[in-house]
């Protein structure tokens, strides 16, 4: 008996090991572009074309790769662009992503669930069949070339996905708090902001954490929209290195470097809430 | 009171999808350049298309359907492995997980450039992996045929959120099914052919839907490494689209493309919703 016992203890030993193995692999592979990123980003050009020896870590950093990228690129006008376009897209999306998610949740009105469902099925449209026709509007509205294309929508409903991650989220809120603010004589309005978002932290993290990541990646809105290059964001930025630079890998990773960085900063920070997020509705952005 | 809530996002609904949607269709049937008037022409954009007088047309949906083939049942296949290895009971779960989120959130522009590197068939480090363990080297991103599977490769790097998805999925099994499995004998590849498969079958459909339509969609690896090439091997069918649209300015062509891109797209999800009730299991269905 006790031979078996041991036996067992074993066997679930080895196995725990195993999954430790094949995770931390896994785990090590999936950093490795990250790392390499970084590591080229310090060296020599003529080092990155070498793999014999093969070089770790640089044994010495060239910090001025990264200021060579930065007198490349006005790094500092485009984030002050992206941020005009992410401030901007932040604000609409709590906004009227919360509005709308308020209305599916907790008003009952007339079509609320033919217009709930009109909304949900815009996440299956392909957004390449509206861009031409968007392009188009956008141009007889004389907005090419300016920042409306990309911040106005934001203010139009922010987005399906995050209309239903609200509305989820909303109607876990106990209803008894809305009732006993309507038995004091609060309308909706005031409901909404004085129950439902102070006790909707958490999905407002979420959301404002897509937002960010979106507007800071995104680069097919901005390619589409922007001519001037006074006006680029970073991503549109960093999309010029492409063709001129890709010999001088240094100042391409570094550059990399420096706009990844701060995703990377605000997903280490939120990376609690946003995994929940997408665990809660079972979708993603 | 809900319809004043609820305006910007209808406002949104109209402006920036029914509307255009509709206008896109019309376009379909027209010439049309950026500068001038469109101009009826009926059916004629489509004919270009399907009859090959547009010669981009066929080879963009091949290359796209060949990726779509590869990739979707790859993407789909790592992420529930990492999923189910993620849900084994171990410390630092939560840092695993966020570990293998994190290629998701890079930028796309940023990562693209790091696989370019990494890819390169002279100095880059997996043609290095390749030599030191005595495999043939590859042409990835240059090779016609290693650019598509190149191409996956990447995407199955950034598969984090379908893996967070099946996790949730996996996370919410009741464990009393395997312990009655298990007092029945049962063994751990029962429990997963008897319990895990059939529990997690919605959540696999609603992965093989999201998929399926961002597979079709796939874009910026063509445009940013590749531009479709070599020799149209990675001419995808949305990057097609974007050059009809706005390096060649014929909206008209571009708008047929679209329609044709969402009739198919709609198509396959029926297909998918249609067969969904013959392998996905509801609980409490019976």
């Amino acid at each position: 008996m006790k031979k078996d016992r041991n036996y067992y203890k074993i066997k679930k030993a080895i196995s725990q090991l195993l999954l430790y193995v094949v995770v931390c692999g896994l785990a090590t592979v999936c950093l490795i572009p990250l790392y390499w990123m970084i590591r080229s980003s310090f060296m020599r050009n003529t080092d990155i074309y070498v793999m014999d020896p093969f070089i770790v870590w640089p044994k010495e950093m060239l910090w001025s790769n990264y200021i060579d990228t930065v007198n490349f690129m006005p790094f500092l006008k485009y984030t002050g662009n992206t941020l005009i376009i992410l401030c901007g897209s932040m604000v609409g999306v709590l906004l009227t992503a919360s509005l709308a998610a308020y209305a599916f949740a907790r008003v009952s009105w007339r079509g609320r669930n033919i217009c709930f469902f009109l909304i949900l099925t815009t996440m299956m449209l392909p957004a390449s069949v509206t861009i031409v026709p968007q392009f188009m509007i956008w141009k007889n509205l004389k907005s090419l070339d300016t920042y409306v294309p990309l911040i106005l929508p934001a203010f139009l409903g922010g987005g399906a996905f995050n209309i239903f991650l609200l509305r989820q989220f909303f109607l876990g809120i106990p209803k008894d708090l809305d009732e006993a603010a309507y038995i004091d004589g609060a309308g909706h309005v005031r409901v909404f902001f004085q129950i439902i978002l102070p006790l909707s932290k958490s999905a407002l993290i979420v959301v404002g954490l897509f937002t960010f990541l979106n507007c800071w990646n995104e680069f097919f809105a901005p390619l589409i929209y922007l001519s001037d290059q006074n006006k680029y964001t970073l991503a549109l930025g960093l999309l010029q290195f492409r063709g001129n630079y890709t010999s001088k890998w240094q100042l391409l990773m570094a550059a990399s470097t420096i706009v990844a960085a701060p995703c990377i900063l605000v997903y280490l920070l939120g990376q609690r809430y946003l995994l929940e997020g997408i665990s809660m509705t079972g979708m993603k952005a | 009171m809900g319809w004043f809530f609820v305006t910007p996002a209808l406002i949104g609904f109209l402006g920036l999808n029914l509307v255009p949607m509709l206008l896109s269709g019309y376009y379909s049937l027209c010439e049309y350049s950026v500068l001038g008037e469109p101009k009826f022409i009926g059916i004629g954009n489509y004919v270009q298309l399907f009859s090959g007088a547009d010669t981009t047309f066929w080879p963009s949906v091949k290359a796209t359907v060949s990726y779509a083939i590869l990739a979707v049942p790859c993407n789909l296949a790592f992420a529930f492995a990492i999923a189910l290895l993620l849900n084994r009971p171990m410390k630092g779960r939560a840092l695993f997980r966020s570990i293998f989120y994190l290629p998701c959130i890079l930028p796309a522009v940023a990562s693209s450039f790091v696989w370019l590197l990494l890819m390169n068939p002279d100095f880059g480090l997996l043609n290095e992996i390749l030599s030191f363990c005595h495999l043939p080297e590859s042409q990835w991103l240059w090779g016609e045929s290693s650019v598509i599977p190149s191409i996956v490769f990447m995407g199955i790097w950034a598969t984090g959120s379908t893996q967070v998805i099946f996790l949730a999925g996996l996370q919410n099994i009741p464990s009393v099914y395997y312990e009655a499995l298990e007092i029945d004998g049962g063994n751990i590849l029962h429990k997963f052919w008897y319990v895990t498969l059939p529990m997690i079958s919605s959540t696999l459909f609603f992965n093989l839907v999201m998929g399926i339509i961002n597979a079709l969609q796939v874009f910026s690896q063509a445009y940013i490494l590749t531009d479709g090439g070599p020799n149209n091997a990675s001419l995808f069918y949305v990057y097609n689209l974007w050059r009809a649209a706005f390096k060649y300015m014929s909206m008209g062509t571009a708008c047929a493309m679209s329609w044709i891109l969402f009739v198919v797209v709609l198509l396959l999800t029926l297909f998918v919703f249609r067969s969904s009730k013959r392998w996905v299991y509801y609980e409490g269905e019976g």
